[in-house]
């Protein structure tokens, strides 16, 4: 996983609420057996006008010429909820996405996003809202400071946080799976002290 | 906390799966039971291959397709390359790896959240991870079980374990006594109903009396199916005599000294009387009635009695633009009388209804409509969850009741729930489904669900609309 330190980039405000991983990443595309592919295909119900994907839908924000160079998404509560599928976070990672803001997300797709090195940022609802006005004509730009946990943007900054070991991965870019492997010992004594129907 | 305070069972669940909780790290959990499928674990398996890495415990791992098959062939590429692709990767990947496999046309294939339970792999006081969302089923057995995401099955893989940050709780206490009629699915859709579909996000959700002890194994199983649908991390029920006897002579459950030892066990797993939930939300069960949802996320339900919703019935200005998005998309009319909808699909499946008694309960609808058939604008498929569950339904004639009655009867599989086979709807058709999504195109771009129990779907597939069958 890369390590995440500083990003900044433009803002695209996308103002839905509930957005489910079935609209960041429809079904059809799920079919593949390796982790790229996917970005073309985020949003695509929304992103194209036509089911075989060859017609840009102009209305969708997201395919606004001012946008093409986003790369932090200022999204709806309840961002990700639905289906564990963890190709939403890649569609959205391989589209170019760094950073994902909202005032609130599902559970597994904020995980999903740690564990592939996209930046969840839950901010209140207030913030987000008075980052939703600026977005649309102000062609916002965001730093984003991940070591200090702070978003600014000229004299605005907002504070944000993540768990302990959530911000050590990401800023640190950790194989959490080698990093755990490394408990092994202590893995295999939990072990013996299970139960036989365990 | 210390030892002697009192827990709530989600506490007592996570301390009894606590490997270790070590300074500024995410609390590492055993995880006893890994389910996959096809679609979420091929790139999890090319990361432990780039790595070198063996699964550690293939034999706690088990493996079905079921997301990507057709319902209406066995052969591995009949729903197409880019679903045989990944059939055939699942079975390299579990060969290579010692992982038992249920593929096409085993007698214990099926959807996952359907063969782990009726095979006895699902187990009160264990942790369960699947890659998939709706993993939370197995919360009908006093199990801790929740979807990961595919890096997470990777970590489950290598290690046995997961790292998760503690979730708060929630007690929903249903009181008292369904009506006649009711079914699982209205009782979870009108909790659902009354949270909001992200009611219990950050949540582990408990669910609790008198009707939800009446239930049986299936009916819970409908229950916690759904708790993902108001974003709880997982849903869970108290195991009790009901519990240990569905589990006794299963497959694979425990036998003899040791089934003893896991009951005495499993007994003390309920939450302890005084334990303090983070929330707590009551309902009247005998206020419950069937339940049809009308928009696009399954928060958004009401009685079949009631009518369309209008936006302006909402004060939150969130909920006031997601029910004019909902219409808009639906294609209703506030105020419409939800008897008046009239459906062309039906479908009946899926790891949310597709279990025996499921079966039995539209059947039974079927039967109540004597010699009257599926409507003639509708198509409507009947698609069993499990290879058992197909047989079972057979052996009881339930298969030519359907059959008779002009709906098809399909083998097991995921199906229509996410058309990732060629079960998808064509853009404008309006489904009842017993399924557990209604979010725009889930089952087809463009393409309307009206999430319904089974008895539900069966009146609308023999009326072409929905019916209030307790008027
Ligand atoms: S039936 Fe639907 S919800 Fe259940 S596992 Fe299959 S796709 Fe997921």
């Amino acid at each position: 996983m890369e390590k995440f330190n500083t990003h900044t980039g433009l803002v695209v405000p996308l103002d839905v609420a509930n957005v489910d991983t079935d609209q960041i990443i429809p079904k059809q595309f799920l079919q593949k057996t390796e982790r790229v592919g996917f970005g073309v295909h985020l949003f695509h119900d929304s992103r194209y006008l036509d089911h075989a994907g060859t017609q840009i839908n102009p209305d969708f924000v997201i395919n606004k010429s001012e946008y093409k160079e986003a790369s932090i998404l200022l999204a709806g509560e309840n961002f990700g909820c639905g289906s564990s599928r963890e190709h939403a976070p890649w569609a959205l990672q391989e589209y170019g996405f760094k950073v994902i803001i909202a005032s609130s997300f599902a559970d597994i797709f904020y995980g999903n996003c740690i564990n592939v090195g996209l930046l969840p940022i839950k901010l209140s609802e207030a913030e987000v809202e008075q980052l939703f006005k600026l977005a649309p004509d102000a062609q916002l730009t965001l730093t984003v400071d991940l070591p200090n946990n702070v978003v600014t943007c000229g004299e605005l900054s907002f504070k944000f946080s993540l768990s302990e070991f959530q911000q050590y991965s990401l800023e640190n870019g950790v194989d959490s799976v080698g990093w755990t492997l490394d408990k092994l010992d202590t893995i295999k004594a939990f072990e013996e002290k299970m139960p036989a129907w365990q | 906390m210390n030892n002697s305070s009192p827990k709530t069972m989600y506490e007592k669940l996570w301390q009894n799966h606590l490997v270790e909780e070590a300074k500024g790290e995410t609390p590492l959990l055993y995880v006893d039971r890994h389910l996959i499928h096809e679609v979420t674990s091929p790139q999890a398996f090319a990361n432990l291959r780039f790595h070198n890495r063996p699964v550690r415990h293939p034999e706690r791992t088990i493996a079905t397709m079921d997301h990507n098959i057709s319902t209406r062939s066995i052969k591995i590429d009949a729903a197409g390359e880019g679903a045989a692709n990944q059939l055939r990767a699942l079975a390299i990947n579990c060969k290579d790896f010692g992982i038992e496999l249920f593929d096409m046309g085993h007698k214990n294939q099926g959807i996952a959240h359907v063969i782990g339970p009726e095979l006895g792999l699902t187990l009160p006081g264990t942790i369960i991870v699947c890659g998939d969302s709706h993993t939370a089923t197995h919360g009908a057995f006093g199990a801790l079980a929740f979807g990961i995401g595919t890096s997470e099955v990777e970590h489950v893989f290598a290690t046995q374990t997961l790292r998760q940050n503690k979730a708060k709780t929630m007690k929903i206490e249903v009181k008292g006594n369904v009506g006649a009629g009711i079914s699982a699915k209205d009782i979870i859709l009108a909790i659902i109903g009354k949270t909001g579909s992200a009611g219990a996000t950050g949540y582990v959700v408990e669910y609790c009396g008198e009707a939800v002890e009446a239930l049986s194994m299936e009916e819970r199983m409908t229950v916690c199916n759904m708790s993902i649908e108001f974003g709880a991390k997982a849903g869970l029920i108290a195991p009790d005599q009901t519990t240990f006897d569905y589990i006794e002579g299963k497959e694979y459950s425990p036998k003899g000294d040791v089934f003893a030892q896991a009951v005495a066990d499993w007994k003390n797993l309920k939450s302890d009387t005084d334990a303090v939930f983070d929330a707590v939300i009551t309902l009247e069960a005998k206020d419950i009635k069937a339940q049809v949802t009308w928009g696009t996320n399954p928060g958004q339900v009401i009685s079949v009695d009631g009518i369309v919703p209008s936006p302006e019935d909402f004060s939150d200005p969130v909920e006031k633009d997601s029910c004019i998005n909902a219409l808009k998309y639906m294609d209703l009319t506030a105020g419409t009388k939800m008897t008046d909808i009239q459906v062309n699909k039906v479908f009946i499946g899926s790891c949310t209804n597709s279990r025996i008694e499921d079966l039995r309960a539209a059947a039974g609808v079927v039967q109540k409509y004597e010699g009257q058939k599926v409507v003639a604008n509708v198509d409507a498929i009947i698609v069993p969850g499990s290879y058992r569950v197909k047989e079972q339904a057979e052996s009881e004639g339930l298969d030519k009741i359907f059959i008779d009655a002009g709906f098809e009867w399909r083998l097991p599989g995921c199906s229509m729930c996410l058309g990732m086979n060629d079960d998808v709807l064509e853009e404008g058709d309006r489904c009842a489904s017993t399924s557990n999504r209604n979010f725009e195109g889930r089952q087809g771009r463009g393409s309307r669900t009206h999430l319904v129990s089974p008895e539900m779907a069966a009146a609308a597939a023999i009326t072409g609309h929905f019916v209030d069958l307790n008027a």
